[in-house]
């Protein structure tokens, strides 16, 4: 299966990206794609810093696309994570997830997101309006409760 | 053994890495936690909050009651928060 899992403090391209998931494939019938963007609390911020722990971050990536695989009949998957600093409205990650079908994709993607957003070592902090660097962003309760309902 | 701290655990502790001699009889995470919290008051406030900071051996999530024997490197940090 077509595994890409990329850490980069550089943007990505999503049209790019799909093309080099599905380029030459007749087999799959669906793409699911997500992107999360760096948005802005209430106009507090300029911009997020997202610090990870580099090795872990690919590996436990690798490690949640592999679940993901042996749940969906999944013919690709692409994972791409940015780190540094990001100004609003830059996107923060990207989760491709191609199948047959659409429901493994659509599937396949929130599951990906959900483990992403609780186990993959990144975190965020936030960089105010006023120049100041702000407070490191607390994990929600609601995405422990996401993860939970994959059992 | 080096240990490698994130984000506020790493700005509390106040360094990023560090190579230490654990002595014997500390056998696992929260063994290792708590001789930690002894050797002053950054790790004191590091770990303040006894099951909040998170814990990897080798790249891989563990919890508090893991061995620690064997270990290349251990990390210490929040909740992640990324996505």
């Amino acid at each position: 299966m077509a595994r890409t899992i990329r850490i980069q403090a550089e943007p990505f391209d999503v049209a790019g990206e799909t093309a080099a998931l599905t380029r030459g494939r007749a087999d799959i019938g669906a793409v699911v794609s997500f992107m999360g963007f760096c948005r802005d609390e209430g106009g507090r911020l300029t911009a997020l810093e997202l610090e990870h722990y580099p090795g872990m971050a690919e590996a436990e990536i690798a490690r949640i696309a592999e679940r993901a695989e042996s749940r969906w009949p999944l013919l690709g998957l692409t994972v791409i994570h940015r780190f540094g600093r990001l100004s609003l409205g830059e996107e923060i990650v990207l989760v491709l997830a191609a199948s047959a079908h659409r429901t493994a994709a659509f599937e396949a993607a929130s599951f990906l997101m959900d483990y992403l957003k609780t186990q993959a070592p990144f975190w965020k902090r936030e960089h105010l309006k006023d120049g100041t660097v702000g407070a490191w962003v607390e994990a929600k309760e609601a995405d422990d409760r996401a993860v939970e309902r994959w059992g | 053994m080096k240990l490698v701290y994130f984000a506020w655990v790493r700005e509390r502790v106040g360094k990023t890495d560090e190579d230490l001699e654990v002595p014997e009889g500390i056998a696992t995470v929260a063994d290792l936690v708590r001789w930690l919290k002894g050797r002053g008051e950054e790790y004191e406030y590091a770990f303040e909050n006894d099951g909040i900071v998170r814990a990897a051996i080798d790249h891989v999530h563990v919890k508090p009651e893991a061995p620690i024997a064997g270990a290349r490197e251990i990390a210490f940090f929040p909740p992640m928060t990324g996505g």
